[in-house]
Order: C-alpha cells, then sequence, then structure tokens
C-alpha cells in the first residue's frame, strides 16, 4: 500500500507541475536605497499598486512578491537574485533600474529558464546581439529617449549642441543615440560619475555659448546640475533638453521651478488621455499621494503584463514555450496607449515631447507637447538572431 | 603583543572543520539548499581576502586602507583573461597574483616611506586612483564591469558547477592558510613580527625594515588577487564596486572583529560578518543600524576580536 | 577667457573654503587627540539634514542654519562624551572600526528617520539667481558661501593664532603630555574641540545643502576629500588645512576644466575623451601621493 500511496503522489506532483500552479512568485530585485532610490521605489509602488487592483493576484493566482535592495550594486543585485532564482524558485523576475546590474543579474536568469520583465533597464546588449527568449523590456531600450531628444533638437534647428553626460558606458550611449538623429556640431562634456557640483562644467559652457545643452546624468546628478544651472544664469541663453529620466517627478520634486521650460522626451506622461492611464494616475495619487513618474508607469505595466500572461496559458507556468508565446501576444492595456514586442522583446511605440510648466492646479509638472517619434523601434534589433 | 604561535588545538579543529566542509555541498544539495552553496562560497572567499589583509595588519603591523585595489584587480585579471579567451584556471589564478602582488608592490614601495596614519591615507589614495580608472575604462566595461559568462576551468575541471568553484574555493584558502601559519612561524615571519614590535630596533640591529614590510605588503596583495579572480568567477562579473573604499573598511572591519594578528582572525571575521549579513537583512530592512552597534561592541567590550575570546596569544 | 578663467578661480576658492571648513575640525581632532575620525563626513551628513529639515519646519533657510548648527553641536557633545572619549587612548585601527561603525548608523538612522529619497534644501529666495560682477555673471549663492567660508577662516585665524584657547589648542597639537604636565584642562579642550568640529561640519553641510544634495551617503566622498586636504597639509595644522584645501579645491576645478582640453590638443581625440576625465577625476589623489612622496609629513608637519 505504502509504495502505490508513494507512486500516485509522485504521479500527482508530476501532473502539477504541467498543470496550473497554485501562486505567482515574483523576485523585484531594485535600487531600493542610496542616491538612485527614488527610481527602484517608484518601479516598486507602481508595481504594486497594480497587484493591489488585482485583489493580490496574477492572472488569477494569488502573488507572491519577494522585494530586495540591490544597493545599485552588481555584486548585491547579484546575490539577491541567485537566492530568489534557487532558493524561492520565482516564476517570474523584474525591477531593475541600471543596465550594468541588468547585465549582472542577467545570465543566472536566463540561465535558470525565468523570465525577466525589465520594467526600466534596456542594455542595448539584450536588445541586438545577446537578445535572449526569457527576457522582455517593457520600457524601452536605453538609447530611444535620447533619439527622441536628437531628433527633436535637429528638428528645431538648433545649430550647435553641448552634451553633458557622466563618463560611463550609460552616458556614451546617450551620446550615440542623440547624435544618430542630430546631425549638427556637438561639443561633449564628461564628467565624474556620482559628481554633484558642476561649477567648472557650467563655466565652460558659459564660455562656449551654445545654443542648446543636452544633459544625460541620471538621479542626484541630475538634479544638483539643474538645479546650478539655473543659478549660474545660463538658463537665458541656453535652452535645456533632457531624456524624460532626467525631468521626471523626483527630478521636479527635488529641484522645484527653476526646472520649468525645460524639454524632455518620454513614451508616457501623466497627463495622457486613456482610460488606463487616468485610473492609473489617480489611483497611484491616492494611495501614495504624490505624481506618478514614467518608472512607476513601467512598473505598473510589468504587473499588467505578467498577469496577462499567467491568464493565458491558464497558470500553467511550467510550459515555458506557451508562456514565452503569451507574454509576446502582449494582451494587456498599457498605460501609455498601444504598443507592440519587436522580434527582439523590446517594445516597438511612440515617443512624445514633454515640457515642464505648470498644470491646472500650479503643481509644477510635465505637459505632453506632441509627438516625436511614431512606432519607433530600436537601432539594435537587427542584430538579433532570436526567432 | 607577543609573536604568533600556533596553539595546540588549532591543527584537529582544523581538521575536523575542512572535513565538515568537505561535506557541506553533499549535504546542502540533500536538503535542497542549493543555493547556501554559493554563499559558502562567497565565505571562503572573502575569508581569503580577509586573511590575506590580516598578513599585512596583523603580522607586518601595516594598516592599509585600500587592500580592495589588489582584490579588485585580481577579479578584473580574471575577467580580462575570460575576455581574451583565456579560461584556464592553471594559468588565469597565478596571473591574477602576479599582476596584483606586483601592484602591490609599486603601491607599497611608494606608500611605505609615510608612517602611521599617513600609511592609512596614502594606500586609500591608491585605491581611489585605482577605482576611478576602471570606471573609466571603457574597453573593461567601465562603470558596467565586465562580466565572465562562462566560469574557467582548473586542469581539466570545469568550474562551472557550484560544487566544483566551492572545492577551488577552499582549496585556495586551505593552501593559503597552511603558507600563512609556516610563515608566521618561519623566520621571516619572526622578523615581520618583530618590526611591528620594535621598528627602531629591528633596524638598528641591520634589518633591511623597509624591504621586509614591502615583501610582506607584495604578499597579501597577491593572495588578495587570488581571492578577487575567484569571486570574480562566482559572481560572474569584475565591477568597479568591488575597489571601492568601503570595500577595504569591509576587509578591515573583518579582520578586527576576527582577531588582528590572530591566524584565524580574517576567516573567523569574514564567516561573522557574512552570516551577520544574511541573518540580519532577513529580519530588518536596516541591518546595518545593528551591525554598528555590535561593531562598537567590538571595540568596546572586545577589543582583540572574536578569536582572542577562544585563546590567548602566546607570550 | 578672463570670464572663464575668473569664474574658475572663483570656484576652486568656493569648492576649497568649503573643505576647509571640514577639514578644520578634522585636523585638530586628529592632530590634538590623535583620533581618525572617519564618522567626520557623518556629522557633515546629519548636519545637512538637521539643516534641511529645520529649515522646512521654520520655512526659513537662516533659522534652520542656526539651529542645524546648534542640534549638530549638542551631537558632537554627546558622541564626545559617551564614546570618543573612550577612544582618543585606543589604537588607530579601534577608531577605524569604530568609527567606521557610526557611519553604518548615521547612514541607516538617517534612512530609517528621512527616507531613502533626498531632501529638499533650497537657498533663499534672494540668492536663488546670478548676480553681476563688472559685466560678468556669478551665482549669488555661491559668493555668500565664499563669503562664510573667508569669514570663518579668518575667525578660526585669529582663534588659534592668537587668543589663550588657540595656543593651548597648539600646544596639544604639538605635544599633548606636555600641556598636560603645563595644568591645563586637556578633556576640557578636547570636547571644545570636538563640538566645535561638528558645528563647522553642521556649516559646510548647511551651505552646500541647496548647491548640492542632501542625501545618504554624502558624507563619504566629502570625508575621503577632507583626509585628502589634512594630509597634504599636514595632521594638526589649521593653516596646513587652508593650504591644503585652497589647492585641492584649485586643483580639482581646474584640472576638470582644463585637462580635457589639453589633452585634445596633444592627443589623438579618442584616447583624449577617454583619458580626460579619468585623469581629472585622479588628480587630487596623484597629487598628494606625490606630497607625500617628498614630504612624507605633509606641507606643514605640526609636530617636530
Amino acid at each position: 500500500m505504502p509504495t502505490r500511496l508513494t507512486v500516485l503522489a509522485a504521479a500527482l506532483m508530476l501532473a502539477g507541475s504541467v498543470h496550473a500552479a497554485d501562486k505567482v512568485k515574483v523576485g523585484f530585485v531594485s535600487t531600493l536605497s542610496g542616491p538612485g532610490a527614488g527610481l527602484g521605489v517608484d518601479i516598486r509602488d507602481g508595481f504594486n499598486l497594480a497587484v493591489k487592483q488585482l485583489n493580490g493576484k496574477l492572472g488569477g493566482l494569488p502573488a507572491e512578491i519577494l522585494i530586495a535592495d540591490d544597493q545599485q550594486s552588481p555584486d548585491v543585485a547579484k546575490q539577491a537574485t541567485d537566492k530568489l532564482l534557487k532558493r524561492d524558485k520565482v516564476d517570474f523576475m523584474t525591477g531593475v533600474v541600471f543596465s550594468n546590474i541588468m547585465l549582472a543579474v542577467g545570465p543566472a536568469v536566463f540561465q535558470n529558464q525565468t523570465f525577466y520583465i525589465s520594467a526600466n533597464a534596456g542594455p542595448s546588449q539584450y536588445a541586438g546581439e545577446q537578445c535572449n527568449p526569457f527576457f522582455f523590456n517593457v520600457a524601452w531600450q536605453n538609447d530611444n529617449l535620447h533619439e527622441a531628444v536628437g531628433k527633436v533638437v535637429q528638428d528645431k534647428g538648433f545649430k550647435n549642441v553641448m552634451i553633458v553626460t557622466p563618463n560611463y558606458p550609460g552616458g556614451k550611449d546617450a551620446v550615440s543615440g542623440f547624435k544618430r538623429f542630430y546631425k549638427g556640431q556637438t561639443e561633449e562634456m564628461y564628467t565624474k560619475l556620482g559628481q554633484l557640483d558642476y561649477a567648472a562644467e557650467l563655466a565652460q559652457i558659459r564660455a562656449a555659448k551654445p545654443d542648446a545643452l543636452f544633459f544625460f546624468l541620471p538621479g542626484g546628478m541630475g538634479i544638483n546640475f539643474v538645479k546650478q544651472f539655473v543659478a549660474s544664469g545660463l538658463s537665458q541663453q541656453t535652452q535645456l533638453f533632457a531624456p524624460g529620466f532626467s525631468a521626471d517627478e523626483d527630478v521636479i520634486k527635488a529641484v522645484g521651478a527653476p526646472m520649468m521650460g525645460m524639454f524632455n522626451s518620454s513614451h508616457w506622461a501623466h497627463d495622457m488621455e486613456n482610460a488606463e492611464n487616468k485610473r492609473f494616475v489617480a489611483e497611484f495619487e491616492k494611495e501614495y499621494k504624490r505624481l506618478p513618474s514614467l518608472y512607476a508607469s513601467q512598473g505598473y505595466d510589468a504587473a499588467l503584463m505578467m498577469d496577462a500572461a499567467v491568464r493565458d496559458v491558464k497558470g500553467n507556468l511550467g510550459d515555458k514555450k506557451a508562456l514565452q508565446k503569451a507574454l509576446e501576444a502582449k494582451r494587456f492595456k498599457s498605460v501609455r496607449g498601444d504598443f507592440k514586442f519587436n522580434s527582439n522583446h523590446y517594445p516597438v511605440q511612440n515617443y512624445y515631447l514633454r515640457a515642464i510648466g505648470k498644470d491646472a492646479q500650479g503643481r509644477v509638472t510635465n505637459k505632453t507637447m506632441g509627438t516625436i517619434f511614431t512606432n519607433h523601434a530600436d537601432a539594435y534589433v537587427a542584430q538579433c538572431k532570436m526567432k | 603583543m607577543a609573536f604568533y604561535r600556533p596553539a595546540r588545538w588549532q591543527k584537529p579543529v582544523a581538521v575536523v572543520v575542512l572535513a565538515a566542509l568537505l561535506a557541506l555541498p553533499s549535504l546542502l544539495e540533500i536538503l535542497d539548499q542549493g543555493y547556501y552553496i554559493g554563499f559558502a562560497t562567497r565565505v571562503l572567499i572573502f575569508a581569503l581576502a580577509a586573511s590575506s589583509l590580516n598578513l599585512v595588519l596583523g603580522f607586518g603591523g601595516m594598516v592599509s586602507l585600500g587592500h580592495a585595489a589588489f582584490f579588485g584587480v585580481g577579479a578584473y585579471v580574471a575577467a580580462i583573461c575570460h575576455q581574451a579567451g583565456i579560461n584556464e584556471g592553471l594559468l588565469v589564478l597565478p596571473l591574477a597574483m602576479a599582476v596584483a602582488g606586483l601592484f602591490a608592490l609599486a603601491v607599497g614601495a611608494v606608500s611605505l616611506r609615510t608612517r602611521g596614519v599617513y600609511f592609512i591615507m596614502i594606500t586609500l589614495a591608491f585605491a581611489q586612483m585605482t577605482y576611478y580608472l576602471f570606471v573609466s575604462a571603457s574597453l573593461w566595461g567601465g562603470d558596467d564591469g565586465l562580466p565572465i559568462y562562462e566560469r574557467m576551468r582548473l586542469g581539466g575541471i570545469s568550474l562551472v558547477g557550484d560544487d566544483a568553484l566551492f572545492f577551488a574555493a577552499l582549496g585556495a584558502l586551505t593552501a593559503s592558510m597552511l603558507l600563512f601559519s609556516r610563515l608566521a612561524q618561519a623566520r621571516f615571519g619572526r622578523t615581520i613580527q618583530a618590526i611591528r614590535e620594535n621598528e627602531t630596533r629591528m633596524e638598528a640591529l641591520g634589518y633591511p625594515v623597509f624591504r621586509y614590510r614591502l615583501v610582506c605588503f607584495a604578499l597579501g596583495g597577491a593572495v588578495a588577487g587570488l581571492a578577487g579572480a575567484l569571486l570574480a568567477n562566482l559572481t560572474g562579473l569584475a565591477s568597479p564596486n568591488l575597489l571601492q573604499w568601503t570595500q577595504s573598511g569591509t576587509l578591515l572591519v573583518m579582520v578586527i572583529i576576527g582577531g588582528v594578528g590572530y591566524l584565524w582572525g580574517g576567516v573567523v571575521g569574514a564567516v561573522v560578518l557574512l552570516l551577520l549579513e544574511e541573518v540580519l537583512l532577513a529580519w530588518f530592512d536596516h541591518w546595518h543600524i545593528a551591525l554598528g552597534l555590535l561593531l562598537l561592541a567590538v571595540v568596546l567590550f572586545a577589543p582583540k576580536g572574536v578569536a582572542a575570546l577562544f585563546g590567548k596569544r602566546h607570550d | 577667457m578672463t570670464q572663464l578663467f575668473l569664474e574658475q578661480a572663483l570656484n576652486g576658492l568656493q569648492f576649497g573654503l568649503m573643505l576647509f571648513l571640514l577639514a578644520a575640525g578634522l585636523t585638530l581632532v586628529f592632530g590634538i587627540m590623535d583620533c581618525i575620525n572617519l564618522a567626520h563626513g557623518s556629522l557633515y551628513m546629519v548636519g545637512a539634514y538637521f539643516v534641511a529639515a529645520a529649515a522646512q519646519a521654520a520655512d526659513s533657510f537662516w533659522l534652520g542654519l542656526g539651529a542645524g548648527i546648534a542640534g549638530t553641536a549638542v551631537l558632537g557633545l554627546l558622541l564626545e562624551l559617551s564614546l570618543f572619549r573612550q577612544l582618543y587612548r585606543r589604537d588607530h585601527l579601534a577608531q577605524v572600526l569604530a568609527t567606521f561603525a557610526l557611519i553604518l548608523i548615521a547612514n541607516e538612522t538617517v534612512r530609517l528617520i528621512w527616507g531613502p529619497a533626498p531632501l529638499l534644501l533650497n537657498p533663499p529666495e534672494a540668492l536663488a539667481g546670478p548676480v553681476e560682477i563688472a559685466g560678468f555673471f556669478y551665482p549669488a549663492y555661491r559668493l555668500v558661501i565664499i563669503a562664510f567660508g573667508l569669514a570663518v577662516a579668518g575667525l578660526l585665524y585669529l582663534l588659534v593664532a592668537k587668543s589663550r584657547v588657540g595656543m593651548w589648542v597648539r600646544a596639544g597639537a604639538s605635544n599633548r603630555e606636555m600641556t598636560e604636565a603645563l595644568g591645563i584642562n586637556v578633556r576640557g579642550l578636547f570636547t571644545a574641540v570636538f563640538v566645535f568640529g561638528a558645528a563647522l561640519c553642521a556649516l559646510a553641510g548647511g551651505l552646500l545643502g541647496p548647491l548640492l544634495a542632501v542625501q545618504v551617503g554624502m558624507g563619504e566622498s566629502v570625508l575621503i576629500l577632507a583626509f585628502v586636504v589634512i594630509i597634504i597639509g599636514g595632521i594638526g595644522s589649521i593653516r596646513g588645512a587652508l593650504v591644503g584645501a585652497l589647492i585641492v579645491g584649485t586643483v580639482d576645478t581646474l584640472g576638470r576644466a582644463l585637462l580635457p582640453t589639453l589633452l585634445r590638443a596633444l592627443l589623438p581625440a579618442d584616447a583624449a575623451a577617454t583619458l580626460g576625465p579619468a585623469l581629472a577625476s585622479i588628480l587630487i589623489y596623484l597629487l598628494m601621493a606625490g606630497i607625500l612622496f617628498f614630504k612624507p609629513q605633509g606641507l606643514f608637519p605640526a609636530r617636530a
């Protein structure tokens, strides 16, 4: 008898692995402390809001979200990810903010055949040669927002542009993205990563007299740069441009009114007119007492994406092929409006021009000004050999 | 302070611990806790790095706040070898040791001209320089770091499996501890400890003090490089974060917690600190407060470190 | 070109003077009490947070600055009485460990109280924009910082070089036992110096807060710079701290401004673009290593 029972139990367990799981485990590793914490916190809050609206479920299954802080260190992120993959055996991973951290944790996730839904980091490597069936990006490819700014600056007829960015690979990608669409004269200035005082650079900008300035300084660096830029009186002679990362709610909250008049690019804005977005913005404000940033919208979309895919495969998370198909199909309504996934699992979508000004309630915030690109894909998809 | 002499119980305890460690991976597999093999490997590697600092600090009396530079350089040598297609550990590991050792030799040659606090600060300055150089070296990934997609081989054995790397790290640690233990009792070790106790006298006796210190410093750097190369293979990444001054601080904390100048100080400190991190982090988001208070308690109430609680240094 | 040069000189001066505020306290604690205080940067951070919080509560930057400095001074007093007093007689290693622990505690406690995001601290409205001096623009607020820095430097000079207390302090820095033997209350002197150093930290943190960012971890990068300054200047010497701070401020600013241009003229564009920023960020460390190579005790050794 005992033997037969064991066989039965084993058979049941086997069956279980083919049929529906009883819950969904999501590993969320993000930057929740240090200077870059604002970004990770927004992604987390957006993600949690979606799960809350879905009554704590993803695709009808109870969701368990395991959250860990990577302290903006690839090493720490790698450890936390290993723990989630090997000990907690999560079904999905998400949350990473910074591309260098994504590149550090990616290989282990893919090797483990776990789906990674990136709610922010969109490194060129994973869009091109190293594209992977288990990697999806629900935000953008890193270059996209820079490309959009380049297009705007080109179209507006600026001739002499100065670029300020930290001396690290992300900064160099920003420059190449910008120059892909801006063909005029540029002068590039590379600063120390994590630099807080830009007095020396501002003096040089004053001397060089560019007609426009494009900067990509993520997190606290951008906050300081804009503050000091305005205080030095340069805003009267030079028009500021930045990708959406350097001009969203986190930065606006820290800088305030001096940011008014700055142009930036994004694939989403909180004033976009669609039902999903209106609900998201209203609920987010109610829940967290602040306006959502693009990071929050991306976290929210990541949760919706998992929800739709889990529902599609009827909770059968063991069937990786079916799950991949379901994710590729993108059967959820994004807060940014319609978009679809390219063959490299990166979005093909619109990009918009935003300007910072005061809204109806007198708050300093972003206002959508127009469309820069329609159905824009990234520059690396041709190098991706994934079917 | 006095010369190091091994306690009588040391050998049997070390053998028992080694035997237990040899069985650990299989045990964790049985318990379906495979994740902890990687964690244990990490502890072994940090034990190695902290022990190498203990050689410099505890036996050589040189308070270096730039030890992470050699650790990080070792990691980068492994990653750069991987990038160049060299995956044979028997080549990579000695190379990492050689490069880190030579680098330490150069840093030491300049730094050892200074004393006390100035020495602490100049080693820190060199580490900061190395950090910024790697951050801006786009050829080696800059701030992103340099990934290792597939772990190296050792002889014919691939280290891709977690067990294999664990044993490799255990082997490296065991060999280094044997070396340090021999060294501490040999002429070189006695001389370097005597210099720690009374530099002026040793100089007057005609010992080439500077050269002894320099060799000790470089040897510590080389072993730190070995630890770095192993860590890069464990995490699959050599990143500039490994060279940050807080990393040097952490290694220093490990040695001090464990017990400065005790052969096992570095090992005990690494085990204690990493276990604390693992346990506290699960309970308390702000675990650094708890860790800080604990460190203060160690300074105030157990000034010689944990290793000292278990035994005396023989006079 | 003159404008650029003048502006960069002012920037270097401003940066150097702020470093001096931090280095002054550090070098005294270090020089007199022979105590390495890695947590000096944490006092700077806590000071900035106190100032920001008080300024928000009082809705006035200047009130906030005053309250923040007072608060940090009290904290410094408590720290000295409870912990540092026990550390003076310990070796450097124990001091490094204890103050490293303080950094961990300070960072985490600040995060616990104020959250991980940077705190907003704005300069007084009137000083937010630029001012025109002889045909060129310079941020008004940076000028105020320079004024504060010069005033404190002058005050410190008078205090240390001319007053009786200053004489004790200098005596303590060059020979502690002898000073004690002369019947001076060294204990009280230590406490006073430590508290004064903490207040200077808060002043620097409060003044730099609106310019930089009030955030967790802001103390560490500045701590390293302050150490570089006092090592270059010579530990225990106020004059050395001032000279060191100005050297570091100027070299760092000019390095960032001129090196990339200079290298572009000498090297191929590609190499210059990589090497320029890298070299600029390590310049001050190179400088320090160079100075220590030739003068292992710094420029103005306080101890004979």
